[in-house]
């Protein structure tokens, strides 16, 4: 998923549009251009500040200071291994340090090819299910290293 | 109206679904209509459980046989006996851990026995999207009664006399807090709903919103119309996808049904729900932070007061209750608060339901009566330790939260008594530890957490946490001195008068208590360079015991740092000065050669 500068500014641009009258819309609109150009660009964040008459500096802000948002572009799969207590105590790190192993890379970093993006997750709250992995949006729980190579597998 | 012979019920909460309970959905829909008995038999999606380890669950109605761990190949097998022939499968029974016998029943098996479900009363039971079973079962009777029969001062009055206190931690009492943001004057006025669920170890919030989204929703009504609110948020985490797309279709049911809107029930009253999406910051779950979020800025917490009842969202008078306190509202003013108030202890009524995890055999979303002692949660609902292995520590509230220890198993659950053993009810987690967890390190990764959160706006909070965490660190990996645990004390107590908000108040709390019950692993770790429970690695020592090894080679083939050496005449030896403790040996020895110390 890649855009041409142009592109990001009409996408971004549309969907400001309904929030201009309404307040409280900033957050909603950086969940929506992320889901639709994959991060948060430069453009992205010029273009709302431009239609909202906020300043780039507060939105910058808002950006960095929630964990959801990024800033840089990501893989086509987001691996988050809960490091919640209760898949902590049930040895989620071990889990952890599997899928750093396969794909090569630290979290918050993503693959060369934009395959993986390895996320850290405070907890997923599928606590019953410890250690528990979500991959996009699927769940994998009761996992122990040896499963993660295989469940890694299926996405390409 | 069709009638059916039997409902079948599949769990459809995020825990069965990703144990493959959409499959076994699917499946059984497809089986049920290749034999023809879709006349007949009529297979129901429900909220949560609560049993998450044992889904997908599946229960067979009228009879309330309770099937686990049911998979899409068992389908066949249980329509072809239970329902066909009347003969329950019983390899997917419920098994009870010391003698295998199985339970057929939902009603007789341990977990549930002690329970005393309100809040969760129809999870599990109805389809959460549907907004006549949650009718069926009661539903909005609540919302009649107050909008017809009671003044906005007697609905108060009503939640004052349950004794009910919010849920989300705090404490405070709820029908007080509703009298504050009555009292504040103004035709503009504000309820949220907390659903920003961010303790790790708590999944309460998640089932309820996704097992009986309209619970939530009717309480938050009667508390608008207690107050005098017209407009409602939910601020649900953007982890729980399928909580926010329930919530979505239970209001847009609850529009159509004419039970939000415009002149509700023809009383005048007027409601708009709308739902926020967090964006992944655990302080948001502070409830100034929160609407600052709601606002679209940086979730940072503000001084109070003003309290949100004087001066919240958008500057009105605004109530802030978590969603477990919403969804006790409706039942209050059903059965009335004394109802409510003969449960629990003399000052925390009611019931609270807690997220039992850790090793014990069977986690879950518990609902008990406030007084139950832990030892009955733990030992009687849990069903012990997994594995059969030695108690530890509970810790209880999540990262505010603290460690409680044999001693207290006898404890009686409630606000103040959890308070006064160092712990806090916080949202209700409950993590169970044996003795393989090292209580240093479950300090530390507590301290990882907050420090990670916090929002740096107040210095004590964003330098004591990082610093505390470092001095954990040093001890975990051996450099630390017993210094380091008086000015960890010290940090801890300053952290803790001087922070801006709950978040840094309570930080310091894992780390406190580890220290009061379990001061010996601490010292053990700086003294002895040792970690009792062999949780540190960089404090372990692999060896091989050169008796037991065959020199088979596979540890030294598979060592990164090639410190292993040996020969098929002489014994392996690991060089401990290059060991970096990675435990590759440990798990590839076919022997059992190789051990930890």
């Amino acid at each position: 998923m890649s855009f041409s500068a142009q592109e990001m500014v009409e996408k971004t641009r549309k969907i400001v549009a309904p929030w201009k009258e309404k307040k409280g819309g900033l957050i909603p609109i950086l969940q929506e251009v992320q889901k639709e150009l994959g991060y948060i660009s430069t453009e992205a964040m010029e273009t709302i500040s431009k239609e909202l008459k906020i300043p780039k500096s507060e939105i910058y802000g808002v950006a960095t200071f929630y964990a959801q948002f990024h800033l840089k572009p990501r893989g086509r799969h987001v691996v988050r291994v809960c490091r919640g207590t209760a898949c902590h105590v049930r040895g989620s790190l071990a889990v952890l340090e599997k899928v750093k192993e396969i794909t090569g890379i630290q979290e918050n970093e993503t693959t060369d090819d934009l395959r993986f993006t390895i996320e850290p997750v405070a907890c997923l709250g599928a606590c019953g299910l410890a250690p528990v992995m979500m991959v996009d949006s699927q769940t994998f729980g009761r996992l122990v290293p040896g499963k993660v190579q295989g469940i890694l597998d299926t996405f390409r | 109206m069709p009638i059916f012979r039997s409902h079948i019920l599949v769990c459809g909460g995020t825990g069965c679904s990703s144990s493959g309970s959409q499959d076994v959905q699917k499946v059984l829909r497809d089986e049920i209509a290749k034999r023809n008995l879709d006349k007949e038999i009529l297979v129901v999606q429900t909220g949560c459980h609560g049993m998450c380890e044992m889904g997908p669950i599946v229960v067979v109605y009228p009879e309330g046989t309770f099937y686990c761990r049911v998979q899409a190949s068992d389908v066949p097998e249980l329509v072809g006996e239970h329902i066909v022939k009347g003969r329950p499968v019983q390899r997917l029974l419920y098994s009870v851990p010391e003698d295998a016998s199985r339970v057929p029943f939902y009603k007789d098996i341990p977990f549930y026995g002690k329970q005393h479900r309100i809040a969760l009363k129809n999870c599990g039971y109805i389809n959460p999207d549907n907004i006549e079973e949650y009718i069926a079962r009661g539903g909005y009777e609540g919302l009649g009664k107050a909008l017809t029969s009671m003044t906005s001062a007697q609905v108060i009055d009503e939640v004052k006399a349950s004794g009910l206190r919010g849920r989300g931690g705090g404490g405070f009492p709820t029908g007080l807090k509703w009298s504050f943001a009555a009292k504040s004057p103004g035709p503009k006025k504000y309820v949220i709903c907390n659903a920003d669920e961010g303790d790790p170890g708590a999944f309460m919030d998640r089932s309820l919103i996704e097992g009986d989204p309209h619970a939530i929703i009717e309480g938050m009504m009667i508390g608008a119309y207690a107050i005098g609110a017209d407009e409602g948020y939910v601020y649900c985490r953007a982890e729980y996808p399928l909580a926010i797309e329930r919530l979505k279709t239970a209001i847009a049911q609850a529009e159509e049904f004419g039970l939000m809107g415009t002149d509700v029930l023809g009383t005048g009253f007027n409601f708009t729900l709308h739902i926020k999406e967090g964006a992944g910051a655990f302080v948001c779950g502070e409830e100034t932070a929160l609407m600052g979020s709601i606002e679209g800025r940086r979730g940072m917490p503000m001084p109070r007061p003003p309290f949100p009842a004087v001066h919240g969202l958008w500057g009105k008078p605004t109530n802030i209750n978590n969603v477990e306190t919403w969804a006790n509202v409706a039942q209050i003013i059903v059965n009335g608060g004394a109802w409510y108030a003969s449960m629990g202890t003399e000052k925390s009524k009611g019931t609270k339901v807690f997220a039992l995890t850790g090793k014990v055999k069977h986690t879950g979303l518990v609902e008990v009566p406030m007084g139950i002692t832990l030892r009955e949660i733990i030992f009687d609902i849990g069903g012990g330790i997994l594995n059969d292995r030695k108690f530890k520590a509970v810790q209880i509230g999540g990262p505010s939260g603290g460690c409680l220890t044999e001693e207290h198993l006898d404890l009686p659950v409630s606000y103040e008594s959890l308070t006064g053993a160092g712990a806090i009810m916080g949202s209700g987690g409950m993590v169970v530890m044996d003795e393989d967890n090292c209580m240093v390190d479950v300090a530390k990764f507590f301290l990882e957490f907050t420090q990670r959160e916090s929002c740096g706006k107040c210095v004590p909070c964003r330098e004591g946490t990082k610093h505390m965490l470092l001095l954990l660190e040093k001890i975990t990996s051996g450099r630390g001195t017993m210094e380091d645990i008086s000015t960890l004390e010290q940090l801890a107590e300053m952290v803790r008068e001087m922070s801006l908000c709950g978040l840094g108040q309570t930080a310091p709390n894992p780390v406190i208590t580890t220290l009061r019950y379990f001061r010996d692993e601490y010292e053990a770790h700086i003294r002895d360079k040792r970690c009792p429970s062999h949780a540190c690695t960089a404090l372990l020592r692999y060896e091989i015991d050169p008796e037991t090894c065959k020199r088979c080679g596979l540890c030294a083939k598979n060592c990164p740092v090639s410190c292993i050496s040996g020969s098929r005449q002489e014994p392996y030896r690991i060089d401990q000065e290059k060991c970096i403790r990675c435990g590759t040996c440990f798990q590839k020895c076919p022997f059992g050669a190789i051990g930890k110390n």
